[in-house]
């Protein structure tokens, strides 16, 4: 009920925010913050209950983005309709690959997961219709009503995704299914031997991922009034959700979130004050730092604080 | 009565290897069954065939009456088929406790609050309820070897195959173990026992077979296969 109420609270904070006079550069860097927020939290699902390590975040995002510019030049959809369809593509992508983890595990399941990422972005590439490698521009449709600019829609739309996203992540790690996909992690032989459908339980979660990824890059062509694969498809995509949920922790769902705002709102900081390239730079320290000195995330440094185990 | 498990020529090959070639055996209900055999003689691999961790070639294994070869390991679970791991795998991230509650949720069924309280029923028959609360991840090698049987029984299950129970743990600790079988059986509970140690197995099997080089080579009460030139020969290679 508390988790409720928060989350009630700050989906009344973004749209208050939104409608406030705050500075519109604002809105354009929390939107990426608020992405991160999503594709953290849904990479955790699959990575950090589950334990397969997913390469593959901007094939997931890209897949959601092209299909909701397919959908718009194909029949001008809403941005509803466009975030449905990409989660409905982004869930088949995940079902596909979460046959993978049929036969490959550990690293192996890794690589293919990057391979998923070259087919996507050599088939975007190669279709005309969404731009082909020279990219697509695109006109945004006017600003629905209460909103002054359609960044700021975007972000509203963005935050009631994370908020979704974060949702469905606390449902499945505090439900049976959590404890399934942790058994599934500690040991796959011993988890099917004590009832533990893991196969299902495998493609549930990567179902459930690539739905939210594809969801989180449907608003990306319009916030950018642009859409082209090299960037769709940017392994920074890869290392904003993996390094998100490594540095914030991956056993609980609070870790991608604080680890996504963490890392998304530095990088955008240093992005503006130092360099794009710097940005890179950081988020690699940090994830090198993490690994070898706190493996456990920040929330395992503050556990002693926190209200919960684990 | 029809025989709880029927095994019926069952076939694995690994590559070029053969590691069972055609194994045929019965189990009754109730009866504390021991399979032995030297080192690479395809006793795991007939248990996994069993449990499902492995799919048997051709053969048919029939559980209560019913062919389970085709199904995958959790459901053969679910239909009363448990087992122990010879290297322990226990949920290393995960306390005692919720160990078990693993096989009490997706086996049995049960919401967390009864599944705790079976759960620490059990383990306070094995002697691990002080440690309800312990992460898997710090339990000793004999500690680990119980959590492996407490898990298995957590599943509620109808035959039990204990893989090496006992390896590597000192004489009372064999005893103890030896003690919490017993007493599983006596609940009516089906045991399979493998073992490495000799005197183990003779003492808690009213039957045993053994196993060489993927075939049965002799069956029988526990005083006569000792006594088997065949089992001696695979034994010490005379």
């Amino acid at each position: 009920m508390k988790f409720w109420i928060a989350m009630g609270v700050l989906a009344a904070a973004a749209i208050g925010l939104a409608l406030s006079p705050v500075n519109e550069y604002f809105f354009y860097a929390a939107y990426v913050v608020l992405t991160y927020v999503v594709l953290a939290t849904a990479w955790n699902i699959l990575g950090g209950y589950a334990g397969y390590v997913n390469f593959g975040t901007p094939a997931f995002f890209g897949i959601g983005a092209y299909a909701a510019v397919v959908l718009m030049r194909w029949l001008h959809a809403p941005l509803a309709l466009q975030i449905a369809a990409a989660a409905l593509m982004g869930g088949l992508l995940g079902f596909g690959v979460g046959m993978l983890t049929l036969r490959l595990r550990g690293i192996f399941f890794a690589i293919a997961t990057v391979a998923v990422i070259f087919i996507m972005e050599t088939l975007m590439i190669n279709w005309r219709y969404v731009g082909g490698a020279t990219g697509l521009q695109l006109i945004r449709p006017d600003v629905m009503a209460p909103f002054a600019s359609y960044t700021r829609m975007l972000f509203v739309v963005m935050a009631l995704m994370a908020i979704a996203a974060v949702a469905i992540a606390r449902y499945i790690q505090d439900s049976w299914i959590g404890r399934g996909l942790r058994a599934v992690r500690d040991s796959e032989e011993a988890a099917e031997a004590n009832g533990v459908p893991t196969l299902r339980l495998k493609l549930l979660a990567c179902t459930v991922m690539g739905a939210l990824m594809a969801a989180a890059g449907a608003p990306m062509p319009m916030y950018l009034s642009f859409i082209e694969p090299a960037s769709t498809f940017n392994l920074s995509y890869t290392v904003g959700a993996l390094g998100s949920a490594i540095i914030g922790g991956m056993s609980h769902w609070l870790g991608p979130i604080v680890g996504a705002l963490l890392l998304g709102s530095l990088q955008q900081i240093i992005t503006v004050t130092i360099s794009g390239e710097v940005n890179v730079l950081v988020v690699g320290v940090l994830l090198v730092l993490f690994v070898v000195l706190a493996p456990q995330g920040l929330l395992g440094l503050f556990k002693r604080w926190l209200p919960f185990s684990r | 009565m029809a025989p709880l498990l029927k095994v019926t020529k069952v076939s694995k090959h690994f590559g070029g290897f053969t590691a069972l070639n055609g194994v045929s055996l019965e189990i009754a209900e109730g009866e504390r069954f021991g399979l032995i055999g030297p080192n690479g003689s395809g006793k795991t691999t007939l248990i996994n065939c069993i449990a499902g961790a492995l799919r048997n070639e051709s053969g048919q294994i029939v559980f209560q009456g019913r062919e389970v070869s085709g199904l995958p390991a959790y459901q053969r679970t679910r239909l009363g088929i448990a087992r122990s791991f010879q290297i322990p795998r226990p949920f290393h991230t995960m306390t005692v406790l919720e160990n078990l509650l693993v096989p009490t949720a997706y086996v049995v069924h049960l919401k967390d609050t009864e599944g705790e309280a079976e759960a620490m029923a059990i383990l306070k028959a094995m002697g691990l309820a002080d440690k309800a609360h312990t992460p898997a991840s710090q339990l000793s090698q004999v500690e680990l070897r119980k959590l492996e049987l407490a898990r298995a029984m957590a599943a509620r299950p109808r035959l039990l195959i204990s893989d090496e129970a006992m390896a590597g743990l000192a004489g009372a600790e064999v005893d103890e173990v030896l003690r919490i079988l017993f007493d599983l059986n006596e609940k009516g509970i089906t045991i399979i026992m493998i073992e490495h140690i000799m005197q183990a197995v003779m003492r808690f099997s009213q039957r045993v077979v053994c196993l060489d080089a993927g075939a049965i080579i002799c069956e029988g009460a526990p005083a006569a296969i000792v006594q088997d030139p065949n089992v001696q020969r695979a034994y010490l290679g005379a």
